[in-house]
């Protein structure tokens, strides 16, 4: 390798290893990500077509505006964050472990210069007394000192919390492990969605983006679906499909109600509940009364089927709704009378059946039935990653809490005659919360004042 | 639901005049340079702390005597009013360690202006969760964050009164002109920073988790951690920009005004996440529409 070579790799390992970069890097992301929550993603040429001209399309399309957090660049951006994270914290991480592991067991006094918290003493005790007081109040308050003899002066050096400064390593590594994650789902998983009839079954669902169909390799059917309002209102209380799987021919999930919030799991695929829909057309249960003679008939239609009425005439469901301000199913009804004059047309609600009583017609009608068959919509997602991505979060959290929270705490004490007297110098320092490391030390100085000249 | 009548929508407005009353005290402070004005402007904060706590308190007991057993956190009213209650107890906790009234002037107008907001513009009507909010996550998720975005707010409160003591020096001007009369009792730029800091140090690890709350539980009802929905990204890019203050720390040339700036856009972007993606972004988090 030239010269040149070793200047030009040296330059680029020292761009890697350039906080400046990280910096740039952090804040280059926050701006492209802005571009995605203003664009809408994922939508058809025809949606974008709606909102832009022809010539923002090409433009947003070529700079891949529509899919941006998966094109190329945005990639290539978090590719390079995290060869920056990784160089950071190759190249910092030994001085760490040196600081921790092997400290500075004989201070000199240009570090003790550094300390903010320190303090000199001279006693009349002799060395070897003030030394044993001194390690015996270190271990007992803070921590057992290693002792370090230098010719006439003797050392002490005790430290606490020295695994705090591996927490930013922690953090680091635990974002590369929530991106491995992701990378592993987006490889071996798939994201998939399926619309499945009541009383129906499926074997495949259909990729999202348009992957084409996925094999499952066992049966699900959805036996019902139901929807729950609260009680007088359109709020939405409850949205729930009754799931049955069957594998190899055999149920290995019977009625297993899957609802918002509470997913089936099956061989590493899970079905949440997403949407739902009518299928086909409803049928509605009719119990109609013959005013004049009191003959009740029970009539089942189809929504806009024409039935015959019971003495003449007919009738058919032209509307309907499932909830009629939040009355329930609710059908308006057009009877034809038998002279074929216009029809009379008017609401009928399952949930009073009584209510068309006052309507005065030759006819009462109740409805007996809604029966409305539905569709429901189920989000199906394999993703072999996430297990990587929780342990990648869980280590994320316990990092920062480390590296934010907790401080690795040192102290130097040299002790050395001083004419027939001894001197004592103690000076500690704290990595991270210094001030509630000022007032342990003031206290711990205290102590030892007292213990040595009392 | 029309026609509530909420006693603890009464208790809220008592609360909102506590932080109107102390906030005025604090600015008053500044001018008068009275301690005992800043002593009683701390106490009324307390009271006001209490009060919104009991008017939480208050609203889970009436959402279960109407039958829905909640957290009071499923609405934007109960989110501001929540946040009105983080923004008081980060900024008392703060006070409490480092007793510098004039910050007061700078945080409870933020508390205040919430408060204010909730109860003059939001509906308070007590209303049961929709099925994609009902679980336990709602509360670890909604906790997270508002303790994440009260310490940023403390966080860019201190940072502008940072930018204004610094300009003021930077000017030249001493203590005899009015407004460095007026500076007198703002804490120096080493402390401001320091909370600034210290703040931030609360808050990032709570976004943190928030963030992690957020996508174990969407993955847990939508089957997907992380969709780049509005909201997601915007929480991203909030983590982004404190990381970015996080890291300015150990690099020359991004120490101070520098990071006072990151850190006033990174509640300007907080507050975008919080608030414009609901009300100008379309996604998933649609509770402000």
């Amino acid at each position: 390798m030239s010269a040149q070579n070793r200047t030009f790799g040296t330059a680029l390992w020292d761009f890697f290893c350039s906080l400046k970069l990280t910096i740039a890097l952090l804040i280059i992301l926050s701006i492209t990500s802005i571009i995605g929550t203003v664009i809408q993603q994922g939508r058809t040429p025809e949606q974008y077509l709606q909102v832009y001209s022809e010539r923002t399309y090409q433009l947003f399309e070529t700079l891949n505006f529509f899919d941006m957090y998966n094109s190329w660049w945005f990639l290539s951006l978090l590719g390079l964050f995290s060869i920056n994270l990784i160089a950071c914290s190759i190249k910092r991480f030994p001085r760490v472990w040196k600081t921790v592991y092997e400290p500075v067991l004989v201070p000199s006094d240009s570090l003790y210069k550094t300390f903010s918290n320190i303090e000199e003493m001279v006693v009349a005790e002799s060395q070897a007394q003030v030394r044993e007081k001194i390690v015996s109040q270190l271990s007992s308050k803070f921590a057992a000192p290693v002792v370090t003899q230098e010719g006439e002066k003797t050392h002490l050096f005790a430290q606490k919390g020295g695994y705090s400064r591996f927490g930013v390593y922690v953090t680091h590594l635990s974002i590369l492990i929530i991106l491995a994650g992701a990378m592993i789902g987006s490889i071996f998983g798939f994201k998939a969605y399926v619309n499945i009839v009541e009383g129906t079954e499926t074997n495949t669902v259909w990729a999202r983006g348009g992957g084409g169909d996925i094999d499952l390799g066992f049966t699900v059917r959805a036996d019902s679906f139901t929807v729950e309002f609260y009680e007088g209102t359109s709020r939405p209380k409850l949205y729930q499909t009754l799931v049955t799987v069957i594998d190899n021919g055999e149920v290995v999930k019977d009625r297993r109600p899957v609802i918002v919030n509470d997913p089936l799991k099956y061989k590493g695929i899970v079905f949440y509940q997403s949407s739902y829909g009518p299928a086909g057309d409803p049928t509605f249960g009719f119990r109609i009364r013959n005013r004049a003679t009191d003959e009740v008939a029970e009539i089942t239609v189809r929504a806009g089927q024409r039935v015959p009425l019971p003495g003449g005439g007919s009738f058919r469901v032209a509307d309907f709704t499932p909830n009629y301000q939040a009355f329930g199913p609710a059908a308006r009804v057009e009877v034809f009378p038998p002279d074929g004059a216009r029809p009379r047309s008017f609401v009928v609600l399952q949930a009073f059946p009584d209510f068309d009583m006052q309507r005065g017609g030759e006819h009462i009608f109740s409805m007996t039935n809604f029966g409305q068959r539905y569709f429901t919509g189920l989000q199906v997602a394999k993703d072999p990653g996430v297990w990587v991505v929780w342990i990648g979060c869980t280590l994320l959290i316990v990092g920062s809490i480390v590296a934010f929270c907790l401080s690795h705490r040192r102290i130097w004490v040299t002790i050395q005659p001083v004419g027939q007297k001894t001197g004592v110098k103690i000076g500690g320092s704290a990595h991270r919360n210094q001030a509630a490391f000022s007032i342990f030390f003031d206290d711990l100085k205290k102590g030892l004042k007292d213990e040595l000249k009392g | 639901m029309p026609g509530q009548d909420l006693f603890s929508t009464q208790i809220f407005n008592y609360t909102t005049i506590a932080y109107f009353v102390s906030m005025v005290l604090f600015i008053a402070f500044i001018a008068t340079r009275n301690k005992s004005v800043a002593l009683v402007a701390t106490i009324i904060a307390w009271i006001g702390l209490g009060l919104n706590t009991a008017g939480i308190y208050l609203r889970y007991a009436e959402s279960a005597a109407m039958g829905f057993r909640q957290a009071p956190l499923s609405n934007l009213y109960e989110s501001v009013v929540f946040f009105g209650w983080s923004i008081l107890l980060i900024y008392l906790l703060f006070d409490l360690k480092y007793k510098q009234r004039a910050v007061g002037a700078f945080v409870m107008p933020i508390a205040f202006i919430f408060m204010t907001w909730a109860q003059l513009r939001l509906n308070d009507a007590i209303a049961p969760l929709v099925p994609a909010l009902q679980s336990n996550w709602l509360t670890y998720h909604v906790i997270t964050c508002f303790i994440g975005y009260a310490a940023f707010a403390v966080a860019a409160g201190v940072s502008v009164m940072y930018l204004i003591k610094v300009n003021k020096e930077d000017d030249g001007s001493s203590s005899s002109s009015p407004a460095g009369g007026m500076l007198a009792m703002f804490p120096s730029t080493k402390i401001l920073d320091d909370i600034n800091y210290k703040a931030i140090m609360v808050g990032f690890p709570m976004l943190t988790l928030g963030i992690v709350t957020g996508a174990a539980w969407a993955n847990y009802a939508w089957g997907t951690y992380w969709s780049w929905d509005p909201k997601e990204t915007w929480s991203l890019i909030v983590w982004f920009i404190y990381a970015a203050f996080l890291h300015a720390r150990f690099t020359r040339g991004w120490v101070g005004k520098k990071a006072a700036y990151l850190s006033i856009i990174g509640f300007a972007a907080t507050i975008f996440c919080y608030l414009g993606v609901n009300l100008l972004l379309s996604g998933l988090h649609s509770y402000g529409a």
